[in-house]
């Protein structure tokens, strides 16, 4: 049932309630404030019942496409199983306590946080890690703010960050937040970064080189070893934004290539569910002569005891409240507790095979811009076709499946970046390309029908330019 | 192992559909010495059911829950309706990705526009966005939008802000050419030095960013404050990290703020050992194409039904890049929309109720508590839900300690943010404290030599 | 609409002379480029800018831009018009879809823009690559 539902405050009614709680024991007399500071009633709020709210928000469920219900291959989102054990363990009381609890009430929690850190450092080789970031955005900025600490403690002011012109949005933007001017630096024509290129980049001003591996072309930067020397040469480091790590995880680790500073994405690689949009974690791990600039707190074992730093004069400071996000930390370490030694090679394995099956599959029929060998996702060109990638993701909708990622990297002509991941069977596999075959097919005959997909959902294609021009941004009484 | 569908013969089929013989061959441009290293220190794998014994035998080590605890500090243990646990757990909210392609995401878009009203509601401003990390990043995402917009480079903080929250605030804009000053906080009131504000307060300063309730639980002068600074064109950045306290007292905007963050944890967000949580943010309409973050707006299908999307996001980074208003990408979605659920359960007169509740619960506790001659209050007035007490004849730890052994944790020292507060604890009484359990604090403090 | 006493830069800007004021708006390549343009950033009557300085903001749901001036001189109008309709840059580019108005500085900088038909040859070889 895919039935659109009024706004909440539509279903309102006055003196309609959906709670229950015990009623005070005390008189107002007690209030203190002055009642000029008091607000009065919160003008249209909700108000109504519980089986109101339990209908609303099951139907509005129902209108969405989730992984739990269908093929999901975004690239670069890494759009894999969540698991539901995940889930029951990350809801234990025992584990949500106050983040300002004596240490010695939360001594299961702080251990989790240190467990969590050995794996990541195991899976990486890095020397350290922090797991307060929010996202992987965040943990860019933090991983900017690290270097530019770590070199202005010796005294250098270098103010460029090298990023490729594959790079998601969030590399430049997070460099520029940290401070820094950005230059774009050109890969190859087979999508990747070349020392030579890198040379002609370099200079004394330059701090970093931010490189995605695998890019965002699913593409495995091979010079990383060559280009992480090159830099350290000129007094410069390598970051390594994390994001595709499902290509690499058991494979290879990110510090044996020469990688200073990374992050991962717990909410892509590490299976915890996206949310809608959030709460993700981005951890930054770090190479051994930065971890005194890790952002506080830092929470550590010795011996048998646990400590949290909350200063240090070379950290960066606090980049977020508290620990991080904690209960996304737990299903994270649950999930990789769950795979071990045995699987988590596998994630790669079974991601790269998915990824090459479609790949063969859809390249006798579309454009295969970069011919270089692919990891975990795919990317394929709209030209030459008399329909656009839009075109195609919107009639993939109709098939029940979610659409690849599309017109990203921006280096591609209506690039499409389809990642299966390894929680992927074959038959879904197969249904994907079948659906794309089939909707190819119908674009030699019927282009006009491509063109006005979709037709079962819920809603038909929306209007973003009269999203942008009118910006209703909140519902409001008079707008009905 | 379960979470892996494809069998051993899809593999070998695909291998074969492939021309390879080995999936190593996939990963060959991978240098050789540094690729399917040893795996040898990686623990096994745990079944379901060992899983579950690992964590329960993690679990038992905090013992956190025995306790009657009263810590606050920007992190409030509230009632959170089952509705909302269930609601939330459904994994067409809970799996799918941001929702950029609107056809397939109406229930996350919607739920989004709908907590986007309600926080204006709640404020009083007209726009609010899908969410920022936490109270302290959205007071510095507050902070740099106050600068952005005003075009000027120097910020006024106030001292009483949270400690964590002025710690993010200056590890943001410390890479930036951006200048802060401190105005600090009158001892015997617990409020903000308006007579320091008014003469640090000029033309180059972009904004003023103070927090009602501050962080000792005092509620500011907060309309006195938004005309001290639009006095001399600066922005009122109003921060609160107890979001419960909006729907007690008046509306920011009707007190002249002009942007409003912080954290909506107690808007039905489990305490969970500090996250994930939920920053917020609201502002008025002119900061609008300044506003960091995701936010959903209303349009019409091909079909002209109501529907929304993803939108204004040429602010955002993944079209603006280094322009953009912010680097944020993945929010706290969920988290919000969570918020939205609590919102709508509790509705009108259930969090009104609720957030009543707080107050009369701390003001039971400063009437009781001003008979004991151990302890002093130090701000009897203007308090919300959290007050600071002073303890007289002790020291903080061995106070503290006394309390444990009845089972009770007392609240925050506040010796870790103020050094001339050694002496006091910041205590906070919520809905969940019943009166036994505030009798039980106050007998377990008089029986304190 | 007759074109010819308009100049283009490379940037896809044009500029109208009449008399001592230039009109500048952008060209109906450019409004293609953008596709449907949701908002127009206008800048202060009275501002002076250099030629070459940003002075005024394209948004469109895709994209944002910069608007470049081809003259420098003081912003003497902006079209107000286009606040609260910013579709008529789609609909009338060369026309309606004016945006800013400039009190010429230096006659000279004119002379190296492109006319119409150079324009028209340029924007050739952009789609020949």
């Amino acid at each position: 049932m895919n039935k659109l539902q009024k706004a909440i405050f539509e279903k309102s009614r006055k003196g309609k309630i959906g709670y229950s709680f015990s009623p005070t024991e005390f008189s107002d007399d007690l209030i203190t404030i002055d009642r000029k500071k008091l607000r009065e009633d919160i003008k249209d709020f909700p108000q109504v019942s519980e089986v109101e709210v339990v209908r609303h928000y099951t139907n509005l469920a129902q209108l969405n496409h989730s992984v739990d219900s269908g093929f999901y291959p975004l690239g670069s989102c890494t759009m894999k199983y969540n698991p539901k054990i995940n889930e029951k363990i990350a809801n234990f009381e025992e584990f949500s306590t106050h983040p300002y609890s004596p240490h010695k009430f939360v001594e299961g929690n702080l251990e989790i946080i240190t467990t969590f850190e050995e794996w990541l450092k195991k899976i990486t080789a890095m020397a350290a890690f922090t797991i307060t970031p929010s996202a992987g955005a965040h943990g860019e900025i933090t991983g900017m703010m690290i270097i530019k600490k770590y070199l202005s403690s010796k005294g250098d002011t270098r103010k460029i960050i090298l990023i490729p012109d594959s790079a998601h949005g969030t590399n430049p933007a997070s460099a520029h937040f940290a401070g820094y001017e950005i230059k774009q630096i050109p890969s190859n024509k087979d999508g990747i970064i070349e020392v030579g290129t890198l040379k002609e980049y370099l200079n004394k001003d330059v701090a970093a080189l931010m490189m995605t591996n695998p890019n965002t072309l699913g593409i495995f930067e091979k010079n990383i070893c060559k280009i992480s020397e090159t830099l350290h040469k000129n007094g410069s480091l390598l970051y390594m934004d994390g994001a595709n790590m499902n290509a690499l995880m058991g494979v290879v680790r990110p510090g044996d290539l020469g990688v200073d500073v990374m992050h991962l994405n717990l909410h892509k690689t590490f299976s915890t569910p996206h949310g809608g949009g959030g709460p993700g974690s981005g951890p930054v791990g770090v190479a051994s002569y930065l971890v005194e600039f890790l952002p506080v707190p830092y929470v550590y074992k010795k011996g048998k005891n646990y400590f949290i730093k909350h200063n240090g004069e070379k950290s960066i400071g606090r980049i977020k409240n508290f620990y991080g996000n904690f209960l996304v930390i737990v299903r994270a370490l649950a999930y990789l507790m769950s795979i071990g030694k045995e699987y988590i090679r596998k994630v790669a394995e079974d991601a790269v095979l998915n990824a090459n099956y479609i790949r063969k599959s859809l390249e006798p029929l579309l454009e295969l811009p970069y011919k270089s060998k692919t990891l975990h996702e795919v990317i394929f060109s709209d030209k030459n076709l008399n329909i656009t990638t839009l075109d195609i993701a919107k009639s993939l909708l109709d098939y029940g499946i979610h659409p690849f990622t599309i017109y990203f990297p921006l280096i591609v002509h209506g690039a499409m970046m389809i990642e299966p991941t390894e929680t992927e069977s074959k038959e879904t596999i197969d249904e994907f390309i079948n659906a794309m075959k089939k909707i190819l097919e119908k674009a030699k005959t019927d282009p006009e029908y491509i063109k006005n997909a979709p037709y079962t959902t819920p809603v038909s294609r929306l209007d973003e330019v009269l999203a942008a021009r009118e910006h209703i941004l909140k519902w409001e009484k008079s707008s009905e | 192992m379960r979470y892996f569908p494809l069998t051993d013969s899809e593999r070998e089929e695909i291998k074969k559909f492939l021309g390879i013989k080995d999936t190593k061959e996939l990963f060959s441009d991978i240098p050789k010495d540094k690729s399917y290293y040893p795996l040898n220190d990686i623990p096994s794998a745990l079944t379901e059911d060992k899983l579950l014994e690992k964590f329960k035998e993690l679990a038992k080590k905090n013992r956190y829950s025995n306790y009657l605890s009263f810590l606050g500090a920007g992190a409030y243990n509230h009632f959170i309706p089952e509705v909302v646990n269930y609601l939330i757990s459904k994994g067409e909210l809970s799996t799918p990705y941001t929702p950029y392609q609107a056809e397939v995401s109406q229930g996350s878009l919607q739920g989004i526009f709908e907590y986007q009203t309600m926080i204006a509601m709640l404020t009083g401003m007209d726009v609010s966005n899908s969410s920022l990390y936490d109270g302290g990043t959205a007071a510095a995402e507050g902070v740099l939008l106050a600068l952005r917009k005003s075009k000027k480079n120097r910020i006024l903080i106030a001292s009483n802000l949270h400690p964590e929250y002025i710690e993010i605030i200056h590890t943001y804009i410390q890479n930036l050419n951006f200048e802060a000053e401190f105005i600090g906080f009158d001892r015997e009131s617990g409020k903000i030095d308006l007579t320091q504000l008014k003469k640090k307060i000029d033309e180059n300063c972009g904004g003023f960013i103070f927090q009602s309730p501050n962080f000792l639980g005092v509620i500011e002068e907060v309309k006195t404050i938004s005309d001290i600074t639009h006095n001399k064109n600066a922005f009122s950045v109003q921060v609160t990290a107890e979001a419960m306290s909006l729907a007690f007292l008046t509306p920011a905007a009707e007190n002249g703020v002009d942007i409003i963050v912080g954290e909506a944890q107690s808007f039905g967000i489990p305490i969970g050992f500090g996250g994930p949580y939920l920053g917020f943010i609201g502002a008025k309409k002119e900061f609008l194409r300044q506003m960091p973050g995701r936010i959903v707006g209303q349009t019409l299908d091909t079909k002209g039904r109501k529907g929304y999307v993803l939108t204004l996001s040429t602010r955002e980074q993944h079209i603006k890049r280094e322009k953009a208003t912010s680097n944020i990408c993945s929010n706290q979605a969920l988290c919000a929309l969570r918020a939205a659920i609590y919102l709508s359960t509790m509705g009108q007169k259930g969090l009104k109720e609720v957030s009543k509740i707080n107050h009369l619960n701390t003001s039971y506790f400063v009437k009781e508590a001003s008979k004991l001659t151990n302890i002093n209050i130090k701000y009897k007035k203007n308090f919300y839900n959290e007050v600071v007490i002073e303890i007289k004849n002790n020291n903080v730890e061995d106070f503290i300690a006394k309390l444990e052994e009845k089972n009770i944790i007392a609240g925050v020292p506040l010796k870790y943010f103020y050094s001339d507060f050694e002496d006091s604890i910041l205590v906070n009484f919520t809905e969940i404290h019943k009166k036994k359990d505030i009798d039980k604090l106050i007998k377990a403090i008089g029986e304190i030599e | 609409m007759n074109l010819d006493d308009f100049k283009f830069t490379k940037e896809h800007e044009w500029v109208k002379i009449e008399g001592d004021i230039g009109i500048i708006g952008i060209s109906d390549f450019a409004q293609k480029e953008f596709g449907d343009i949701v908002y127009v950033e206008l800048p202060s009557v009275g501002e002076k800018v250099k030629k070459g300085d940003a002075c005024a903001n394209i948004e469109s749901v895709k994209a944002v831009d910069d608007i470049y001036t081809p003259i420098s001189g003081e912003i003497i109008e902006v079209n107000k018009e286009l606040e609260d309709n910013p579709e008529n840059i789609n609909k009338d580019p060369n026309g309606k879809g004016w945006i800013l108005k400039i009190k010429i500085e230096e006659k000279k900088e004119i002379e190296n823009l492109m006319d119409n038909n150079q324009y028209n040859d340029f924007l050739n070889g952009i789609s020949q690559e």
